[in-house]
Parts: structure tokens; sequence; C-alpha cells
């Protein structure tokens, strides 16, 4: 579970947003799983993937706090310590129908991923991603060239202004899949779509269940972020 | 047979044992490697009943450590009797039960439940965890109510009994002489130093409970400092924890006066920890001359004293 992966390419692609290429030969992965990368900070650093061609792994992240300046400053050659894949993803085999994803901010990248499963198993799929403005904007032509892909943005500079629940409102689908801050899966969990699967970000500590320390609440109790998740049914937590 | 430790209630194989909170119930690990190689597994705190624990946030990073609120979320005594020991009775390691609770009746109940379990080698009285409103470091700070529960506890088991020690004291040598007095079988030190981080965007502390526990590298030195100082002054053994990632550590806590080792924080960073110190010990004490790891204990003071 835990490998050495050599970074082929880290660039910057959106305001603070990074995509990082690492070679990661045989491994599988689900979609919606994530990778926890150690840098020089104790604790590790949990990464969605966004897509995986070959052996070739793709995380795009935020550069937030320490460790991921620490990542932005990584070069080709590089080694990182990763452990995974890790968790569960979204359940793509149950659903010969229509999907709809919905992404917000840096949660937008394992839909990409996400969308390219789904569309080599020949499910329709519609997508809505939402951001805070334009120069946050990121993967847009990546996601239209899979299919309909409608972009919202906070400020209005680029698609539609306002959030994510605008566009949702008007989509017909049967199943949702989504990925994002709190605020705007609480907004999706309630939605009309008839199935609603929501991934969840937290602090985390191992990333393997151990330390109980990302736990989201549930109706009977907590459930742990890592392993239990990080993809849920709506139903199974609260938000 | 360089490496086996013999403690009241234990035979450890060798001195390594990961630290009750980071280890869970040992099911994740076990998927990465057998447990059997351990010296002894310190599991997950148990209360009376299901306890879900604090808010999230629940960890923050720091320099060299980190913070941590979990609250002691478990799923209570009984559950982890039916459905926890069973799954590690299964390894050749010895378990050590850590027990807490919020009064007096609840610690002796839930010791008296575990220590009758023949997996149960030996309990670990947790007098010091810095993250549940009542109970907890309270018993573990005032001398005289360590002592008394000591004493009670020890009463209701019928394994050993090994007090974890808080090191948010103001002398930790009295607390380890009041619980020794008690009847204490063993130590385990040091928990958690009670600290906080705060988030500048926010002007708020970034854990939900405000506060957390410090663990991890940063705390190593005072934890080697508390065993130096509190080995010299009891007869019963220490299993010293704090800080503990590689197989150098481990010997400065034995040289500090500690009899076995726990290694907590590092389990997060490295899943694989505990197996790679037990790997590198051998070559470790080859290269240092060292026949026995015992041969070594308290000898960071003993050569002190005998220096002319």
């Amino acid at each position: 579970m835990r490998r050495d992966v050599t970074i082929i390419s880290n660039q910057q692609i959106a305001k603070a947003t990074m995509e990082m290429k690492v070679r990661c030969p045989g491994v599988t992965v689900a979609p919606g799983t994530f990778f926890h990368i150690k840098t020089s900070g104790l604790l590790r650093r949990p990464l969605s993937v966004a897509n995986v061609e070959g052996d070739i792994v793709t995380f795009l992240y935020k550069v937030v706090g320490e460790g991921t300046t620490e990542l932005a400053g990584k070069r080709i050659g590089d080694v990182l310590d990763v452990l995974g894949p890790l968790g569960n993803g979204f359940p793509l085999e149950q659903y010969g129908k229509r999907v709809v994803l919905v992404g917000g901010g840096i949660g937008v990248p394992p839909l990409y991923y996400v969308r390219r499963k789904l569309q080599a198993m020949g499910i329709e799929t519609v997508a809505i991603l939402g951001f805070d403005s334009k120069d946050s904007v990121f993967y847009e032509q990546a996601f239209r060239e899979l299919g309909e892909t409608i972009i919202t943005t906070v400020d209005g500079s680029h698609g539609e202004r306002g959030f994510v629940t605008g566009p949702l409102a008007r989509v017909e689908a049967d199943v949702l899949f989504s990925c994002g801050p709190e605020a705007m899966l609480k907004a999706v969990a309630t939605s009309s779509i008839p199935e609603r699967y929501l991934s969840i970000e937290n602090r985390m500590g191992c990333g393997i269940g151990a330390c109980f320390a990302c736990v989201c609440q549930a109706p009977d109790g907590y459930v742990k972020v890592c392993i239990d998740g990080p993809v849920f049914k709506a139903e199974e937590v609260l938000l | 047979m360089r490496m086996n430790v013999d403690l009241p209630g234990l035979r450890l194989k060798n001195p390594i044992i990961p630290a009750s909170g980071c280890f869970g119930f040992g099911e994740e690990f076990a998927k990465l490697y057998d447990l059997s190689i351990l010296g002894g597994i310190m599991i997950k705190a148990a209360t009376g009943e299901a306890r879900f624990g604090n808010q999230t946030p629940r960890v923050a990073e720091t320099a060299q450590g980190m913070l941590n609120a979990i609250g002691l979320q478990n799923p209570g005594v009984e559950t982890i009797i039916a459905e926890k020991l069973p799954f590690l009775s299964t390894f050749d390691t010895e378990i050590i039960a850590n027990v807490a609770g919020s009064t007096p009746e609840e610690y002796i109940e839930v010791t008296r439940q575990l220590s009758a379990d023949p997996t149960v080698k030996a309990i670990e009285l947790n007098i010091s965890c810095p993250n549940v409103k009542c109970g907890g470091m309270q018993f573990g700070t005032d001398p005289v109510m360590a002592a008394e529960l000591t004493r009670r506890v020890k009463a209701a088991s019928s394994k050993p009994v090994y007090v974890k020690l808080s090191p948010n004291v103001t002398s930790i040598v009295e607390m380890a002489k009041a619980v020794e007095a008690a009847g204490a079988d063993g130590l385990t030190m040091i928990n958690t130093l009670v600290g906080m981080r705060i988030d500048v965007q926010t002007g708020k502390p970034i854990l939900a409970n405000r506060i957390g526990g410090l663990s991890g590298p940063a705390i190593k030195p005072v934890a080697v400092r508390m065993v130096y100082e509190v080995a010299q002054a009891v007869d019963i053994p220490i299993i010293g924890m704090g800080g503990v990632r590689t197989v150098d550590d481990v010997l400065e806590f034995i040289y500090a006066g500690a009899s076995a080792v726990a290694v907590g924080t590092a389990n997060f960073e490295n899943p694989y920890v505990c197996q790679e110190i037990i790997e590198a010990l051998p070559a470790r004490l080859d290269s240092l001359g060292i026949d026995h790891i015992l041969d070594v204990r308290g000898k960071a003071y003993a050569q002190l004293v005998s220096r002319p």
C-alpha cells in the first residue's frame, strides 16, 4: 500500500491550483479514492485522484498551507512517499443511467476521473462545476470534451453567476455524484435527484481508520471518512 | 533472545508496543503486517458505554508534532470484549487494555470486565487523557486522587495495572511515587502535553475542542527527561513513550530507564513503523556493541552515579 512514486510534472493550472502527475506502476485506482502523501510535516496530506492514464496518476491540489506549498515546490524526478489508493470511491457499476456530477472548487478533480470512467462505460453524464471566479477555473475544456458541462462562478466572471445549485435545479438525472466544500455538499444532499453520493473532506490523521480523527456525523454515531468513505450515500452522513 | 522483556503480566518478545489511541484495535494494521511480530499492543481506551468523542476538527499538525482531541471515541467495553478482543486473541502478542472513565466507578467496572478476559494481559489505567471534560486527566494531576483511583482499580483487577502518567503536572516524580505506593505494577509515560493551535485567518482555535494533546517528535525530549527522573525514583518498571519513530529513539528511552517502549503518532506518518523498528533493532544493537537491549536500561543515570 505504501509506495514511492516519481513526479513527471507539477505545474500551476489555475489560481493557487496545481496539477501533479506521478508515475505509479501497477496501480489500480477506483474513482473517488485517494492517496495519502508524505511531506516533511508529520501528518500526510490526502489528495484525490483526478485521472489515471496507464501508469500515470494525476493529482490536483490547492496550495493552502505548509504541506501543499512544499508539494508545489517539487520538481520533475522528485520521489514522493504515498499510501494508497485508500478509501471507497463512487459506485460506478450500479448505474446504467444518467449521472450528474456536481463539483465545487478543489472538489472538482475526482469527478474528472469519474466522468472518464462513466463515459467508457457508455453512461451519459452532465457536469456542473462551481468556482469562485474565472481565475480559479480549471479543466473546463477537458470536461467539455466528455459531455455537457456547466460552469458557475460566484462572482459571475465566467459561466453562470452563482452556485452549482442554480443549474442543478433544472438538470434531470437519476444519480448525483458530488465533491466539494461542506456548504455545497449540504445543499446538493437534499436535491431532488433520487440517488445522491457525496465525497467528504476532513482533516485526517492516519488515513487508514485507526486514529478516529476524520470522523463525520452519521444518523447513528460517526463514520470514518478515510475508510468508510470518503464517498457516502447522502443519507449516511449528517453534514 | 536479545530483545525479550519480561514485565508484570507481560512476556514481550521485543520491547516495541504500539501506543493506545494510535493503533485502534489492530484491525487496520493487521492488513499491513503480521501483528504477532509486536511485543504487545496497547489497545484504544475503553469506557463503560460507547463514546462518540469530540466534534471535528480533531487533529492539527504542529512543528514536529500534532495536536489531537479525539475524545476517547470507542464502542464501549462490552462491544470491545465481544467484537475486538477475539480478533486480537488470534495474534501471538501481549494485549494491554487501556481503561478510561468519568468516575472511579466507571474505571473500576471497565477494569473488572477487561481484566477478566484471558486475551488481556495487563491494564493500562488512563488517568491522563486531556481531551474529555470529566475524568481523564483530572485523576492524573492530583497525587491523592491518582493514588486512590489506582488502589481501587488495582483491587478490582485480576491482571497487573500500569498507570499512564500525564506530563501536565508540576512533579511527575511525585505522581509516580504516589501511584507506586498505591500498588501500581508499572508505569506508562508520557501521555500528551496539553496544547493549542490558532488559525490566524479566523482567530479561533483549530481544534473543535479548542485544546488538545501534543504528541510526536516535538515531545520526545520531555518524555525522555521524565522517564529518566521517574526511573530513578521508583522500583516498578516503566514503558516509555513520546515521539518515538526510530530505533535510536527506542534506545534513548531504554537508556533513560524504560524497560519497553510504545510507538504512537509515528504510526500515522508511517503505518509500518513498528515493524521497521523491530527489524532494525538487532543490527543497531550490534553496531553499538549491546548484547541484550536491557543491558543498557537506566545506563544514562547509572553512568553518572558511578563516575568517579
